[in-house]
């Protein structure tokens, strides 16, 4: 109840944004139909409003988590096709809110384009990544190969269309509107597409780098929340007045603990710890491996200080945990900023939520607008304190050089692992 | 009769008058020009000032040529911060957005760390020796990524912290504006640079391509013109297209081979630590020998050649011509109906005659993407000296399950000579 007061308040500020004309208020809003399912209306018809809120927020929570814990389950391939559906809503979302924005439904071409340049960009993320992994697969099917080898020129070929299409449907009393709807569909791009690309990245180290980092941005959600909902008193943010400094510093130290909970218990298994490796004779995806030592127990010695607080000396943890902390971390000091520009936004462009798909939530960007600016730092922090670059891709490009740029860089490496000792007297020049 | 451009201006921002008038002609030529050319008339005093410009324009980009690699790099980095300078001025007069609350930093400091990731990333390559030696530089490169990164979101953080609750959408709008700039005139930049420690030869012949399409088809529009091309640009028109096509094809014909003799443009471009100068020198690569081309029947008639000797480069010289021609103008075009969405006549001032650097740059703009993407996918694979250094930094099993995998396919292959032992 709250919350529907003070967004009244801003609706009736015709702030310079607006351009005091109520009409554009009203038909710019998404408009509120109520997507309850009739189950749950009944269910609930006794309560008031606002516990009926809470009740239906609550309901839907579980039955999102539900569904996370049955695609888990159900492996890798489902997991790349969900989050790839994702995708496609959430760039859906945010053109359509472009559409209403700039009432540009009769442009001519542009719908089509839009779909056009998603599409592209998605074909070009694919073919650089997800080809590594099927590097075998690709190899052996002509075809395939040849995409995979000019895939850059393919790529660049195929956005060279969707550009001169666009220069072309340049429609004389138009021009502001559609260079406003071209610049808004390549920023969407560039937020939706990258970020779920790095996902998939992140899920092929391994389904824990997935996981886990994901967990800790809805568990601070529903902390932060709920911390905020029983002691919050102090704002935190002009942009979202509900968030509390209660509920921020309650959320990270709920977020912290969890991460340190849920890493422990999932290390123990190696499906979740292995990179996914698409195993060619039996055409699917497969996780197993030896466990390498980031998920092998060490003993620790816990600092003096808190030895006295917890009565032991040294404590046994996986060292996945303790980067599990830096997760956390991020996922409840800077992951709001994600949530909090996706307030921004709503508010400039005076829309309530991104969408009605789901019910007491708004749309599927609402709920991933805090995941934003984790898949990348989460890409970001592997990439530079996990591990190097991916030995697969690179034996790839080796394979595209020159014989003897390749007898060059072989003769370096063995050289150099000589060096190190690694290679001994085994190997004969 | 209300057309949905006026209904834009009234949903856009705060007033009607948003629309910035046209900036009054502001005359920058230089007086001495204006007196030399005071008893002309108008339009030949024009032609006169735009030739003079254009030749003291080329004249300036043969001068820079031969001071060198590193100075191309300088003017390519000069000519990107113009270029992205001209386009924010732009998006601030459109929004009147003087006076938002800390956004011309934020809008630099973008810049900035889009930059400093780009140059991290490629440049750093080339002066691997270099870096080795300090160990300042070597923490910077290891955590590169993380780096930039953290630099980035602070801006980002920076930008949520700013926001104000009456300017919202205008904030909003030019984080946009940045963003898709920044994307345009940094990638575009950074590519040029690629291209140039290629060979100067592939950063040379592309964009005298552009400016050769660019002046033939103006003169032929100028004495044959007569079929407008697109309603975008009136003045261009389809002769001037087709004799721009042909022209330039010619001329990078020509021009390629009088550069594929010379070891200064055809070799990549190598930082020497010892000297601390970049190098130009190396074994012309079988691009650059000539080659003896059997004349297709067709030709020889009209020819009276059977052979002739070319250097292969001259083949590539056709593709890199081709898109100048047919492709490159589109840029030219999205930058035309950019400057008619926004009403405005030129980017900037600061070319008596030409405009802004942008209206000089704007056909480039996919040229240096074609280059690109070009040499990778049919001149060389990726870059040798980079596979390396990311092979050195894998962990040693790694690098162990590496070799080995590497060393079967060479034996495979009959590169390398099966050992006797193990």
């Amino acid at each position: 109840l709250q919350e529907s007061e003070s967004e009244n308040k801003l609706d009736g500020e015709t702030a310079s944004d607006s351009e005091g004309k109520s009409d554009f208020g009203g038909s710019s809003a998404v408009p509120t139909s109520d997507d309850t399912p009739e189950v749950l209306n009944r269910a609930l018809s006794n309560l008031s409003s606002r516990w009926k809120n809470w009740w239906v927020r609550g309901i839907l929570t579980l039955a999102m988590i539900t569904f996370f814990f049955i695609i888990i389950y159900l492996g890798p391939m489902v997991l790349m096709t969900i989050v790839m559906c994702v995708q496609i809503k959430c760039f859906h979302e945010i053109i359509t809110i472009g559409y209403n924005v700039y009432h540009s439904y009769d442009l001519p071409w542009f719908r089509t384009l839009s779909w056009y340049f998603l599409l592209c960009v998605n074909y070009f993320f694919y073919g650089e990544t997800v080809t590594d992994y099927f590097f075998t697969l690709v190899q052996r099917e002509e075809p395939l190969r040849i995409l995979s080898k000019y895939h850059r020129f393919i790529s660049f070929a195929l956005y060279l269309t969707g550009f001169c299409m666009f220069v072309l449907s340049l429609v004389k009393k138009h021009y502001r509107l559609q260079f406003y709807m071209f610049g808004w569909t390549h920023v969407t791009l560039l937020i939706v597409v990258t970020q779920s690309h790095l996902i998939i990245h992140n899920l092929f180290e391994g389904m824990i780098w997935f996981i886990v980092p994901i967990s800790c941005v809805i568990c601070n959600d529903i902390m932060a929340y709920m911390f905020g909902f029983f002691f919050g008193r102090t704002p935190l943010i002009k942009l979202s007045p509900k968030k509390t400094w209660e509920g921020f510093i309650g959320g990270f130290f709920s977020t912290v603990l969890f991460g340190l909970l849920l890493s422990y218990v999932m290390s123990g298994y190696r499906c979740f710890t292995c990179p996914v490796e698409f195993n060619n004779d039996t055409n699917s995806f497969t996780v197993d491996c030896e466990p390498s030592e980031l998920f092998q127990l060490q003993e620790y010695n816990i600092p003096v200080v808190l030895q006295s607080v917890l009565g032991w000396k040294t404590v046994r943890m996986y060292p996945f945990q303790i980067h599990s902390i830096a997760l956390s971390t991020f996922a409840s000091l800077i992951g709001p900023f994600g949530g909090f520009f996706a307030s921004g936004f709503k508010r400039a462009f005076k829309i309530k939520d991104f969408a009605n798909t789901i019910p007491g939530h708004g749309g599927i960007m609402d709920r991933f607008d805090c995941q934003y600016l984790m898949a990348t730092f989460v890409n970001v922090y592997i990439a530079s304190f996990i591990r190097g670059p991916n030995p697969s891709k690179l034996i790839q490009q080796f394979l595209t050089l020159r014989p003897d740029q390749q007898l060059h860089i072989f003769n370096t490496l063995k050289a150099h692992l000589v060096d190190r000792g690694v290679l001994g007297s085994l190997e004969d020049a | 009769e209300v057309d949905l451009e006026e209904r834009l201006h009234e949903l856009d921002l705060r007033s009607d008058s948003d629309i910035p008038d046209v900036p009054p002609p502001t005359d920058s030529t230089p007086e001495i020009l204006k007196r030399a050319l005071s008893g002309l008339s108008a339009r030949w005093k024009n032609w006169w000032i735009r030739g003079i410009l254009s030749l003291a324009m080329i004249s300036g980009f043969f001068l820079i040529i031969y001071l060198g690699s590193f100075m191309l790099m300088l003017l390519v980095l000069s000519i990107q911060v113009k270029c992205y300078h001209e386009i924010i001025t732009i998006g601030y007069r459109v929004y009147h957005s003087y006076d938002l609350p800390w956004f011309r930093s934020l809008s630099w400091y973008f810049l900035l760390c889009v930059n400093y990731f780009f140059y991290g990333e490629t440049v750093a390559d080339y002066f691997a020796t270099f870096v080795q030696r300090r160990e300042q530089l070597q923490f910077l490169i290891r955590y590169h990524r993380f780096i930039s990164f953290a630099l980035y979101l602070t801006g980002f953080c920076m930008f949520v912290l700013s926001l104000v609750k009456k300017h919202y959408r205008l904030q909003f709008y030019m984080f946009a504006w940045t963003h898709v700039t920044l994307l345009i005139t940094v990638t575009q930049s950074h590519l040029v640079i690629q291209n140039l420690f290629e060979g100067m030869i592939w950063f040379l012949v592309p964009i005298s391509s552009v400016i050769c399409n660019d002046i033939t088809a103006y003169i032929f529009g100028f004495f044959f013109g007569r079929t407008p091309l697109i309603k975008l640009s009136p003045k261009k028109t389809w002769e001037g297209f087709i004799g721009g096509f042909f022209s330039t094809v010619v001329f990078g014909f020509i021009f390629s081979y009088f550069l594929a003799q010379h070891q200064y443009f055809v070799c990549p471009v190598e930082y020497n630590s010892e000297t601390n100068r970049f190098v130009t020198e190396c074994e012309p690569s079988e691009l650059f020998q000539m080659k003896k081309y059997s004349v297709p029947p067709l030709f020889q008639a009209v020819l009276g050649w059977e052979t002739v000797n070319m250097y292969p480069f001259q083949m590539h010289s056709f593709a890199l011509s081709t898109f100048a021609s047919l492709i490159g103008p589109f840029g030219g075009f999205f930058a035309s109906g950019f400057k008619r969405a926004f009403k405005i006549k030129d980017f900037a001032d600061t070319i008596p005659g030409h405009g802004g650097i942008m209206d000089r740059f704007d056909c480039q703009y996919l040229m240096a993407t074609f280059v690109h993407v070009y040499i990778t996918s049919f001149i060389r694979g990726p870059n040798p000296s980079k596979l390396l250094k990311q092979l050195l930094i894998l962990q040693p099993e790694q690098q162990l399950s590496v070799y080995k995998t590497l060393k079967s396919h060479l034996v495979e292959k009959g590169i390398l000579q099966p050992s006797l032992r193990g």
